[in-house]
């Protein structure tokens, strides 16, 4: 049934139809309207679950750690500095092999204080094993929720789902809330194979010396290509059942393309009508969104960019001393590939400020006009900083 | 007092703890009166290492080992778990030391204790970081050398008061216990586990290596801290009700100290400031319990 909800309750509305078992947050804005809608669901009884309302967003998912391994489905939402605070806890979670769902509303690091959108909370956590989704809308924040259970599950690992602060997070858009026979169809119930069960017990996460570390790692190295491989099935399933998908990356005019813009999030609903005004002007622009970060789809991204003239990569993110972080990943897709095409990188919306539709022609005017970049990043929009001796 | 403890056995042979380990006898104890209906968390401590490498565990039971810091979070997490799938009888058990329970754990504890999550909190206090190298805690005693306090260093506050904090968030039950008073342990023990909501017991754990003792001396010395009244033993009920366990006939503290190596620097003038302290903490507990003071 289409309801008009906002960002956070469709989150909420996957949680609830992905009959999510155990739920631990802190509080932290612009994560609170996810939490918040939750809560209700379970004092209403509109979900059997257990709502644990920690003191920390390390306890948050620490004490989801307890309940996964304990056997049941578990459920938590941040944004930055709540992330931050947990990244130890994102590290055991993916290497205990447990398949905890997060929405991570992106949200810009202090200081100074800012609560406005900016992706380097959840890129700094790149490395932490967690598969990774950034999108667009609130119909597919709410399908990612679901189909996320359904991947981690099958490959053991954690996802995580990130999403726009206010942008996303807090706009109102019709959204399709499937029936929970429906989901139930998609998504089965969660039956890991090895629980804590005093009937059958096991050490769990026990000190692993150098002569099994390694290959433990290497079993998480080869489950995230797991989820690579059997991310197509998973959507075709859910096709069938919704009629909706979204690939792990999604290409737009890039066949014949000669500058393609790349894209994530809620930058990228603005960017298809930039290119299709462009190209209603004779241009040949396209846009790929990338929507899967971890596994990195490397074989979608040089298919889709291998044949453009210019790649410019647009990141409302830093990593300071490099350069934006997708711009880096997509240089680094691309460099083995012979005649690939030069990567621009763009900085841009960084701690909430508008990416509009100026701001996305003006990065597409400034690739026409050069060959090859001039440098790792352009910041694009910046004011002028007088600094008084 | 008879003792009545099962045959029964949690523990495989063949953990990896040091000779005369305190932290080992007291999880025998705990796990044989605890039984098999019990999850255990195992937040970094000692006890990481005692239980065993991949693929083996000396642990008959489920033992989930969690980061330093989250002993009373992942327990909450198992309780709920547990709950939800309709467990009420199995028993979740924190085990911790005292650096993950007075100082890196302590605020996933207050938290858990606060929303009075169902399971029993274990802290083995061998009063310091022993597994890191005998490294200062805030559960370290005042006048005590570590690698981390050495020389003229050595640690000038006083050990954190664990129970009383404990006891400040009012939880149902918080007790003392100590290895060399094994019947009164046990007792505890199933207390613990027939009260509901958040318990706590904090058992006094000698550590031969960092104390620089004997091995032989664990049980002596750990019997001493209690007669002395160093380490009185007690329980508190809702928050309010003391009960004093064990009442000494006010041993000096001198022997105790000078029976370890990590007080070997301490001078006379020291030890009757100690004496002093420790006289102090015990009036203090008394009237808590609503018993005469001198």
């Amino acid at each position: 049934m289409k309801r008009v909800l906002e960002g956070s309750q469709a989150v909420a509305e996957a949680v609830r139809l992905s009959r999510v078992a155990v739920i631990s947050a802190y509080p932290i804005t612009p994560q609170t309207h996810i939490v918040e809608t939750l809560s209700d669901f379970c004092a209403q009884g509109k979900m059997n679950a257990r709502f644990l309302r920690v003191e920390s967003e390390h306890s948050a998912l620490a004490s989801l750690i307890g309940s996964a391994t304990t056997g049941v489905r578990a459920f938590t939402a941040t944004s930055g500095q709540g992330l931050a605070l947990m990244h130890e806890v994102l590290h055991w979670t993916s290497g205990a092999r447990l398949p905890i769902v997060m929405a991570e509303v992106n949200r810009a690091l202090a200081p100074g204080w800012n609560i406005w959108i900016d992706q380097t909370d959840s890129l700094a956590q790149r490395d932490t094993g967690w598969i990774q989704f950034y999108c667009e809308s609130g119909q597919e924040v709410l399908d990612t929720v679901i189909q996320s259970y359904r991947l981690g599950e099958e490959v053991n690992l954690p996802v995580m789902v990130v999403l726009d602060a206010f942008f996303l997070s807090h706009t109102y858009e019709p959204v399709d809330v499937p029936e929970q026979e429906e989901v139930d169809r998609f998504l089965p119930p969660f039956v890991p194979k090895f629980k804590a069960d005093p009937a059958a017990p096991c050490a769990f996460g026990p000190l692993v010396p150098p002569a099994a570390y390694m290959e433990m790692r290497h079993s998480m190295a080869q489950a995230m290509e797991e989820a690579l491989r059997r991310y197509p099935a998973m959507e075709e399933a859910f096709e069938g059942l919704f009629g909706r998908r979204y690939g792990t990356v999604e290409a737009v005019h890039c066949e014949g393309s000669d500058i393609v813009l790349v894209t994530t999030g809620t930058v990228t609903s603005t960017c298809r009508q930039v290119i299709e005004e462009l190209r209603g002007k004779g241009e040949k622009a396209g846009l790929l969104k990338l929507r899967m970060f971890r596994p990195f789809p490397t074989g979608e991204i040089r298919r889709h960019l291998g044949g453009a003239k210019k790649v410019a990569v647009i990141d409302r993110n830093f990593s300071f001393g490099a350069s934006g972080i997708f711009a880096q990943e997509i240089r680094a897709a691309l460099c083995n590939e012979p005649g690939h095409p030069p990567v621009f990188g763009f900085v841009a919306g960084i701690g909430g400020r508008d990416v509009t539709a100026d701001t996305l022609k003006e990065i597409y005017e400034q690739v026409k006009a050069k060959e090859s970049p001039e440098k790792e990043s352009v910041w694009i929009g910046l004011q002028e900083v007088r600094n008084e001796t | 007092m008879k003792l009545e403890v099962l045959d029964r056995e949690y523990m495989y042979p063949g953990h990896v703890a040091c000779p005369g380990c305190g932290a080992a006898i007291a999880m025998r104890f705990l796990l044989k009166t605890l039984g098999e209906k019990v999850i255990m968390v195992l937040p970094a401590c000692c006890w990481s290492v005692i239980a065993g490498p991949y693929p083996q565990s000396t642990l008959k039971i489920p033992v989930i080992h969690s980061a330093f810091e989250t002993g009373g979070a992942v327990a909450t997490g198992v309780r709920a778990a547990l709950d939800i799938q309709g467990d009420t009888e199995t028993t979740v058990v924190t085990w911790a030391g005292d650096g993950g329970t007075f100082d890196i754990g302590f605020q996933a504890l207050s938290g858990a204790v606060e929303r009075n999550e169902n399971f029993i909190y274990v802290c083995y206090d061998n009063e310091a970081y022993m597994n890191t190298g005998v490294q200062r805690s805030s559960s370290t005693p005042y006048g005590a050398w570590t690698t981390t306090t050495p020389g003229r260093e050595w640690k000038k506050m006083r050990k954190k008061n664990i129970v009383e904090a404990l006891v400040a968030h009012r939880i149902p039950y918080a007790a003392t216990a100590n290895i060399a008073f094994p019947e009164d342990l046990v007792t505890k023990v199933k207390k613990a586990r027939d009260t509901k909501g958040s318990r706590f017991l904090h058992i006094f754990a000698t550590c031969p290596t960092g104390w620089r003792i004997p091995s032989e001396m664990s049980v002596r010395i750990a019997r001493m801290a209690v007669q002395t009244n160093i380490f009185p033993l007690y329980e508190v009920e809702d928050g309010v009700r003391y009960t004093i366990n064990y009442k000494p006939k006010e041993f000096p503290v001198k022997e105790y100290f000078h029976l370890q190596g990590r007080f070997q620097h301490l001078t006379d003038e020291d030890l009757d400031h100690i004496q002093d302290m420790v006289n102090e903490d015990w009036q203090l507990l008394l009237r808590k319990a609503g018993e005469r003071t001198p």
